[in-house]
């Protein structure tokens, strides 16, 4: 009874978090990867073993917004400059990645007597892989700006390309009727698709910077979010409607924000839906493997598996040979690929629709494609076994190499500060990555030519997010001392590499921030101690002696800081240590004014002195 | 017996210095030895007269080493002599408390040695070019050694450099040790023997 009141939205989302709740943990600890964890839920809650979903289609149509959203975030790590430069590999590797494998298995198909079509279909399907779980890989592996990384972004993106005149060739192959009409079709579609694209371009350029500073000077995040989320479905909307796919639109507005100051805002906000999502989607993948067809004929099914699987790791580790990279880069780029993607199911169910290949057919297509992507992870571990550690240590003997790419100082804060810090290491040729959360000073620098990220420093998944794990140094310049201070004790405690260099407010913070072993600057200190250099020239000091008291207060002041560093608690202490100190200071000025007149009037230099003393 | 040696290294460009940063590896090597790098400590050229003073006097020796700028010492070493060396300290009415310490120089030059003869290329020798320091450290009481040279500094090879800087090591242990090289008197010799013996090996 109580039962039926339960929506089964409820249910089902309780079901699919459970069972990935369960089984992703535990397959992390014993080093099996989530795919495979979220692969392996999917069977069992799927509707040939437990049967605890019924709509596995759905879900998984849902689910391929994880996909969606995935480039979108890989679209914001990709400037349009860096883009152009991929040009050769997408079109190189992709194009003839895509044309090889197709080309083998539709051969070695037609060639064992299959129907031509089926052949086709098989071939178009199995050059596809999985954008899913590839780039999951890459980005566990911290391969994406890698080589072999960055080839294999580049060959899933020719793939996601590739989509659109494969779709159009099923219909041309279709059996019957209506093909002229279909290719009469086209022209329009095209035109329709070239147009979408130059619009998205054009105001992804000029109206969505914009529009995101509104929101963000709005200062709520929950809007903030709410409008990531709708720019990524409305893309997706409107790539669907003139037949491109939706993750491509995604991956070009990204593009287009990908030089922005929301870029790491939007990338935090994403990334949880992009994450759950896409472990909905292995889910369903995995509740997608037809157990009754794999059960009655298990040796045909693992082993078209198993074939197509090695045919595209040769296929792709001779491409990987050709296009110049190293044996284990190879091996990586070949392993990321070789299984068959997402996107094979799209083919395959259009063929369905089509009628170019039976039900039958697809259906074990499907559970080969879906066995496919379980030896991914598999072969990971292989891999890793092989090579993990001799590319430790090689990227040990060779240190520079890595932190080339990522910035070695962050600079928390553009204010008056910060921007003075940031215009001094950009002179000095270190240019750092510069955090800001208020989007109008952001703005007024970009004028300048500075760029900064919108951002709040205080949250840790931001300093996450701006390198903070490979930095060098933090420089804490925000304005608002106790979150200064707060960002300072976290990045001890969960960096304690990186060095950290603040601005403390007044005599407390400098306290505070020792307590932590942090060097910092005193506000206005220096100010003052100029100040009062030049009001010592006015008194009549030559400048170098104005400046040599000024130098010799601050050295003085800075010695008794750390002095009274240990009793500073105790005010009573402080404030007689301190009388003390002062006394101290202007003994030794008077004592070093007297002594340097004294070495004027003597007759050491008359040889008086010292040779009547020896 | 074993001395406490201050090593004070003067080098405004120790970033794009091969010899000396080679021989500074070398003395950080050292047991006995404080290297004391006076650009790093003072990049604003502003010296603590009292710290440098309590420094000298926890040491038995005191020993330069820095490049030959027109014929003498960088800058901040100058700087370092005319605020330490203080009246009442280092020479005239007081204590003295140098008398008695050891002076001495390492001393890089780009040009060989040959460039230094009288009526040679520079005209003077580097005994005659270095007089200014030997003053000093006599009018400070203090015994002015032989001075450690690296000559040619633009133009040695990798090898000899490092052999040089094995000799320095050597060189810098056995003043620890109290071997010290002879005091230079230029009074006494016309040509006062420059050149260690250990360096002419090379």
């Amino acid at each position: 009874m109580a039962e039926a009141h339960i929506p089964s939205l409820l249910l089902e989302s309780a079901i699919y978090l459970g069972a990935a709740v369960l089984a992703v943990p535990v397959f992390r600890r014993i080093g099996l990867g989530s795919v495979l964890g979220y692969l392996f839920a999917g069977i069992i809650i799927g509707p040939w073993v437990l049967g605890l979903v019924a709509d596995t289609e759905t879900v998984m149509h849902f689910s391929e917004f994880g996909v969606v959203m995935m480039l979108f975030l890989i679209g914001l790590e990709i400037e349009p400059d860096k883009l152009m430069e991929l040009k050769l590999p997408i079109f190189g590797m992709g194009g003839l990645q895509v044309l090889l494998t197709g080309g083998v298995v539709f051969g070695l198909g037609a060639g064992l007597g299959l129907d031509w079509r089926l052949a086709l279909v098989a071939g178009m399907g199995v050059a596809m892989s999985s954008t899913a779980i590839a780039m999951q890989i890459l980005g566990e592996q911290g391969a994406l700006n890698r080589p072999d990384g960055r080839s294999a972004f580049s060959v899933l993106l020719f793939q996601d390309l590739a989509v659109i005149p494969l779709m159009i060739l099923l219909l041309v192959i279709a059996p019957g009727e209506q093909t002229s009409q279909g290719v009469h079709m086209d022209w329009l579609a095209i035109l329709k698709a070239v147009s979408l694209v130059v619009l998205l371009v054009l105001s992804g350029k000029y109206l969505l910077r914009p529009v995101l500073r509104y929101i963000a000077n709005t200062g709520l995040r929950e809007i903030f979010i709410a409008f990531a989320l709708l720019l990524i479905i409305g893309v997706s909307i409107l790539m669907t409607l003139v037949g491109l796919s939706m993750a491509l639109g995604a991956f070009i507005a990204g593009v287009m924000l990908a030089d922005s100051e929301y870029r790491q805002e939007l990338e935090l906000d994403i990334e949880p839906f992009k994450g759950l999502l896409l472990g909905l989607f292995f889910i369903s993948v995995g509740m997608s493997v037809n157990l009754d067809i794999v059960m009655q004929q298990p040796w045909l099914i693992v082993g078209l598996a198993l074939g197509f699987v090695a045919i595209k790791l040769a296929l792709l580790f001779g491409l990987a040979k050709i296009f110049k990279l190293g044996n284990a880069g190879g091996l990586m780029f070949a392993v990321t690929l070789s299984q068959v993607g997402e996107f094979a199911f799209v083919i395959f169910g259009a063929a369905l629709d089509a009628k170019v290949i039976g039900f039958e057919q697809s259906a074990l297509l499907n559970s080969v494609v879906a066995l496919s992507m379980v030896t991914t992870p598999l072969l990971l571990l292989g891999y890793n076994m092989l090579y993990r550690r001799r590319l430790n240590q090689r990227g040990r003997d060779k240190g520079h190499d890595e932190f080339e790419e990522a910035r070695p100082i962050i600079v928390a804060g553009f204010g008056r500060v910060g921007q003075i810090i940031t215009r001094l290491l950009t002179s000095a040729g270190i240019a750092p990555t510069v955090i800001e959360h208020d989007p109008n000073q952001i703005e007024l620098m970009r004028n300048f030519g500075y760029r900064a990220y919108y951002g709040d420093i205080t949250r840790p998944d931001v300093l996450r997010a701006a390198g903070i794990a490979q930095a060098k140094i933090l420089i804490l310049a925000i304005d608002n001392a106790e979150e200064a201070l707060e960002t300072a004790r976290y990045v001890r405690q969960h960096y304690p590499e990186v060095k950290i260099l603040a601005r403390a407010r007044n005599r407390t913070y400098v306290f505070d921030y020792m307590d932590l072993g942090i060097d910092s600057v005193r506000e206005t200190f220096l100010d003052a101690v100029n100040l009062g250099e030049l009001a010592l020239r006015e008194t009549g000091y030559t400048p170098f002696q104005a400046h040599r008291t000024a130098w010799r207060f601050r050295q003085h002041d800075e010695k008794m800081m750390r002095d009274i560093h240990p009793i500073h608690t105790d005010m009573q202490k402080i404030v007689s240590h301190s009388v003390r100190s002062r006394q101290d200071l202007q003994n030794t000025l008077r004592q070093e004014m007297d002594e340097a007149v004294a070495s004027f009037n003597h007759n050491a230099w008359e040889g008086g002195s010292a040779e009547t003393k020896a | 017996m074993t001395n406490q040696v201050l090593l004070l290294l003067a080098h405004p460009t120790l970033e794009t210095s091969r010899v000396n940063k080679k021989l500074l590896q070398a003395a950080q090597g050292c047991a006995g030895v404080t290297v004391h790098d006076l650009y790093a400590r003072y990049p604003e050229q502003m010296i603590d007269m009292r710290a440098e003073q309590a420094l000298v006097e926890q040491h038995e020796l005191v020993v330069f080493q820095h490049p030959l700028y027109w014929y003498s010492c960088p800058p901040l070493l100058k700087n370092w002599l005319d605020t330490v060396l203080s009246y009442g300290w280092a020479y005239g009415e007081g204590e003295n408390v140098l008398t008695g310490k050891p002076w001495v120089h390492a001393i890089s030059t780009g040009g060989s040695d040959s460039v230094y003869q009288r009526r040679g290329y520079n005209q003077f020798t580097l005994a005659e070019l270095l007089r200014p320091f030997e003053q000093a450290a006599r009018l400070c009481q203090m015994p002015y050694l032989q001075p450690f040279l690296t000559q040619a500094a633009d133009t040695l090879s990798d090898e000899y450099l490092q052999q040089q800087a094995e000799t320095y090591a050597v060189w810098l242990s056995r003043l620890v040790a109290g071997e010290l090289p002879p005091v230079v008197d230029s009074l006494q010799a016309e040509s006062a023997q420059y050149l260690a013996p250990l360096a002419e090996e090379g």
